[in-house]
């Protein structure tokens, strides 16, 4: 215990050291203005580096404990760690309280966490574990779907809620249709929100100039995205990897920079506004009707109200959603969508098997292009204007980390990653500054806790046997 | 045998890789319904044959002829024509399975180009329609009766990466015999098998060439299945053919007994 303890003590003080040398710089002290005669001075906060340099201190040790096996020390140390968070003695400010009283909660999480999956890893192998968790599988996507179909109705639906819900499914959609061509067929797209543009666009410039409406120009629009889908994709399908990933970002930053610079089409960086939103058997979502159409309120008899509109946009996108799900599941159980999974799995071999790897890369990349033409068209219905800047190269970041952070391939992933990714930001708007930072940390959680995506476990396409334990009956 | 017509005519065959020379003027003819082995050193160029027909390199010269349901000339086809029209199945030295993919799925995608006419492009597929549905039915019924002959039966819906090495090697065999091809080309299918999986392994190949009468061209260190099953053998080495002929003729060959031993040389200079 000696020669362990010291050694123990001294990783602690050496932590403690560097916290206190960053933090000296950090919080210790900064300069204010004390007027314009005197200049600059220092304020001194001292007192909070040095509780939280003791806290550090003791938080280390805590750990250096709980991963040496000594659970009872750490425990310990964490319930007093936590304790001071949650004293009312008078720290110099309620951030330290939460500070100390987090890195408490941290050790002792820290210190429970062998015996937690422990019995976690029980509870898996034991035969009802094991069935709750088929059960679970195969009732959560339901279970989401039926609550998606009925959030409109229920008092949740005010016009924050409707708004984000509309949000969410959008990026649901990318993500599915995303899944297609990095998911499956493993071709990592990075400008993917250039087929995005292209719906978008589409839209924009058939319903504002030849007076088209969104239900028409809904396949349009599809069809031109996977057009460009073909276009891009058959010189450059032949790269790997990483040479296709930089090839996509340029390509998606080029249909960028052409939508800001062919104003006479696009309108440039300006934008085009006055974009129709979506009918229903001819009728509008507005207050007053535009001559030769009558309003949904009119139609139904019923008053007008804002939300009418964002509920309608929520059941399109919510259609829209599904078809794209039902799409790629059906895909995949088709020799196509076995194809890309082995074009995925490894190419040579599929090469020596007869399969052509340009033709069914090529369906992949226009099949996903195709839903995002789709989604396109859609947000420039709902925002009723675009412009280049909705475009921008972080969308592709967005939609490629709800496909990778769900699983590869997994359906109920990118469901699960696009509430996470777009839903947590909007929430948490209150904390101001440091939203992006806790949206951050959760993706580094993720990343350590599930590396291979938040649902890693991939079902085969066609079984031979029936599923063990899943009651074939 | 109809020693006429061979399967596959391999004509003054030499591929160069800038200065190296990989394979020098080799010419062999392997006949259908047979084992051809091909055997030597290692660098001797064995590999760089194999690619060459199945279509991974372009030959520098040569010609290459295969007579399957016709004539093809597999030098002029792109890489997954040859898979695809000439209907040459190989393996790989170092195994290449799909394996996230199940055992099963290894074998569905080996019969991607007879189910994708079926699906109509997919389109079929997507309505649902039954004609797909029996073709898919089929596809299955035969991956099945290949799991049965390698004996994974059992481990059909596991991911194929997870099975052990030999049952790896006769499930890639199984998967390229799934195209139903005229010629199967197999690289060193025995290396890293113990004695009995080795048997094994000549047991499945004698009947590849027996029960469905495919032709075999077969590139193999171990001696034991090259000699117990081959019906005709190459010998190449430094990319050069040195002798051909039936397994007892060329283990008695001098220059083969050279090239892998390197005695007699010391014994002839002196």
């Amino acid at each position: 215990m000696g020669p362990r303890l010291s050694s123990l003590l001294k990783d602690a003080a050496l932590t403690t050291f560097v916290a206190a040398a960053l933090g000296l710089f950090i919080v210790g002290f900064r300069t204010v203005d004390v007027g314009s005669t005197k200049g600059l001075a220092f304020d001194y906060e001292l007192v909070d580096l040095a509780v939280a340099v003791v806290a550090i201190f003791v938080g280390r040790l805590g750990l250096s404990f709980a991963s040496d096996g000594q659970r009872w020390p750490a425990l310990i140390l964490g319930a007093v760690l936590g304790a001071v968070g949650a004293a009312p003695v008078r720290l110099p400010s309620t951030f330290l309280h939460w500070f100390v009283g987090l890195a408490g909660l941290l050790v002792i999480a820290r210190s429970l966490w062998p015996s937690a999956e422990r019995a976690f890893g029980q509870a898996r192998q034991s035969p009802q574990g094991r069935k709750l968790g088929t059960v679970g599988a195969r009732w959560l996507a339901w279970v989401l779907l039926a609550a998606a179909v009925i959030l409109p109705i229920t008092p949740l639906a005010d016009q924050k809620t409707m708004d984000l819900g509309v949000l969410i499914l959008t990026y649901v959609m990318l993500g599915w249709g995303l899944n297609i061509v990095v998911g499956l067929a493993g071709l990592l797209d990075l400008g993917y929100v250039a087929f995005y543009a292209v719906g978008a666009y589409s839209y924009a410039l058939l319903s504002t100039q030849w007076g088209l409406g969104f239900w028409a120009v809904l396949p349009l629009a599809g069809a031109f995205a996977a057009t460009f889908g073909l276009v891009l994709g058959f010189p450059v399908l032949r790269l790997r990897g990483d040479y296709l990933a930089i090839v996509t970002l340029g390509f998606g930053e080029i249909i960028r920079l052409v939508l800001i610079n062919w104003v006479d089409l696009t309108n440039g960086p300006a934008g085009i506004g006055g974009i129709p939103g979506p009918t229903l058997f001819g009728a509008v979502f507005a207050e007053n009707a535009p001559p030769g159409h009558k309003t949904f309120a009119e139609m139904m008899g019923v008053p007008f109200d804002g939300t009418q509109r964002l509920v309608f946009l929520y059941y399109i996108i919510l259609g829209l959603a599904l078809i794209t799900n039902l799409f790629a599941l059906r895909m995949r159980r088709l020799p196509v969508g076995r194809a890309w999974e082995a074009l995925r799995e490894d190419e040579i071999a599929c090469r020596a098997l007869g399969i052509n790897p340009t033709n069914t890369k090529l369906t992949a990349f226009a099949i996903g292009a195709m839903f995002a033409g789709f989604a396109g068209s859609f947000f420039a219905a709902k925002q009723r204007f675009v412009s280049p800047e909705s475009f921008v190269f972080i969308e592709s970041a967005i939609i490629l980390a709800i496909v990778v952070l769900g699983g590869m391939g997994s359906q109920i992933g990118v469901v699960l990653a696009a509430v996470l990714l777009i839903g947590l930001p909007e929430w948490f708007r209150e904390l101001g500054t440091y939203r992006m930072l806790a949206f951050g940390l959760a993706m580094v959680l993720i990343m350590i806790f599930r590396p291979r995506g938040l649902i890693a476990h991939r079902a085969p396409s066609l079984r031979l046997h029936e599923k063990p334990g899943g009651g074939g009956g | 045998m109809t020693a006429d017509l061979p399967l596959i005519d391999v004509e003054r065959l030499t591929m160069r890789f800038g200065g190296l020379v990989a394979v020098d003027d080799v010419s062999f003819k392997a006949q259908p319904r047979q084992i051809t082995a091909i055997i030597g050193p290692n660098g001797a160029g064995k590999t760089t044959v194999f690619n060459c027909i199945t279509g991974f390199y372009k030959p520098t010269i040569g010609r290459l002829t295969l007579r399957g349901d016709r004539e093809y000339l597999l030098e002029r086809m792109l890489g997954h024509e040859i898979g695809q029209q000439a209907r040459v199945a190989r393996t790989f030295q170092n195994i290449r399975l799909f394996p996230g993919m199940t055992v099963l799925e290894n074998l569905m995608v080996a019969q991607h180009n007879k189910l994708m006419r079926a699906s109509g492009m997919s389109v079929f597929g997507l309505l649902g329609l039954n004609r797909y549905r029996v073709a898919e039915a089929a596809a299955v019924e035969k991956a099945r009766s290949w799991l049965e002959r390698i004996d994974l039966v059992v481990d059909a819906d596991r991911p194929a990466g997870e099975l052990p090495y030999g049952a790896q090697r006769r499930l890639e065999i199984a998967r390229a015999m799934c195209t139903e091809p005229c010629l199967l080309c197999l690289d060193e299918p025995a290396a890293g098998l113990n004695p009995r999986e080795s048997a094994e392994l000549n047991e499945l190949l004698v009947s590849i060439r027996d029960r469905d009468g495919i032709g075999v061209l077969l590139i193999e260190h171990d001696m034991s299945v090259v000699m117990r099953i081959s019906d005709h053998v190459v010998v190449l080495d430094y990319g050069r053919k040195i002798a051909e002929g039936v397994p007892d003729d060329v283990r008695r060959d001098p220059a083969v007994i050279h090239a892998y031993l390197g005695t007699g040389e010391e014994g002839a200079d002196a």
